[in-house]
């Protein structure tokens, strides 16, 4: 089954339902896919900066408390 | 009660079909400023990765992300998404992961609407899962556009799942 859409005429209260255009299913795949990239890409540096915090509270030889008296 | 907070047009109720995009079009510029209301679920498999994408006279450039979530253990952060502006904070919605029966909660505010201004949105969103991890958070988008806000499209990532809902509202300052 083709994906739709719902639209909401706001002027007369119509609300149709119709099938997505070729264009807007790969508008859509694009956007997931961007989307994806973008989010990996920030989980990713979210998960090397608390890599790096640890592997330096280690060296450090304290833990996320007492550098957090440090701020 | 003053006649500030007004439906427009009809409240969209997925059907069983389920439904790829929900579209408000034809909005009248009448009104100070809108909201729309959505009480929505993806179809998606992996539990919190629903998003509802949301975009402006179906513009897919120059959007800006800053949302904030916590998930009942961690906070995070986050700005990915320039295509649209994420009210799913980061794609936390519930899905067919999720609790069944399970849905958002979230809320669209757009000031300023009819303006020739940039135009700014604040969302606030819950998620809802009968688990450890269930999400909230806020996102302050920015669509860099000065045109009139005409027409709302609001995506999900795989389906809106039956039951779904979405209602525009426009807001009256007198």
């Amino acid at each position: 089954m083709a994906d739709t859409k719902i639209i909401v005429n706001c002027e007369t209260g119509e609300v149709t339902e119709l099938e997505l255009t070729a264009d807007e299913v790969a508008q859509r795949a694009k956007d997931a896919a961007d989307y994806a990239k973008a989010k990996a890409d920030e989980d990713k540096a979210a998960a090397d900066k608390a890599t790096a915090k640890a592997a330096l509270l280690a060296k450090l030889g304290i833990t996320a408390d007492e550098a957090a008296l440090l701020a | 009660m003053a006649n500030t907070y007004v439906k427009i047009g009809s409240t969209v109720t997925v059907g069983l079909a389920g439904a790829a995009t929900i579209d408000f079009t034809s909005i009248p510029a009448t009104y100070t400023d809108l909201v729309v209301k959505l009480s929505t679920r993806d179809t998606a498999v992996t539990a919190n990765t629903g998003a509802a994408k949301v975009t402006f006279n179906g513009t897919v450039t120059s959007y800006t992300n800053r949302y904030l979530t916590g998930s009942g253990s961690a906070a995070a952060t986050g700005s990915a998404g320039t295509t649209f502006i994420d009210a799913g904070l980061g794609s936390l919605m519930p899905t067919t992961g999720n609790t069944a029966s399970t849905f958002s909660n979230i809320e669209i505010y757009i000031p300023n609407y009819a303006g020739s201004t940039n135009k700014s949105l604040s969302v606030d969103a819950v998620g809802e899962n009968n688990a450890t991890a269930a999400y909230a958070g806020f996102n302050a988008g920015l669509l860099s556009n000065t045109a009139a806000v005409a027409s709302i499209s609001i995506t999900s990532t795989t389906l809106f799942s039956q039951y779904s809902t979405a209602t525009l509202y426009g807001i009256l300052k007198n």
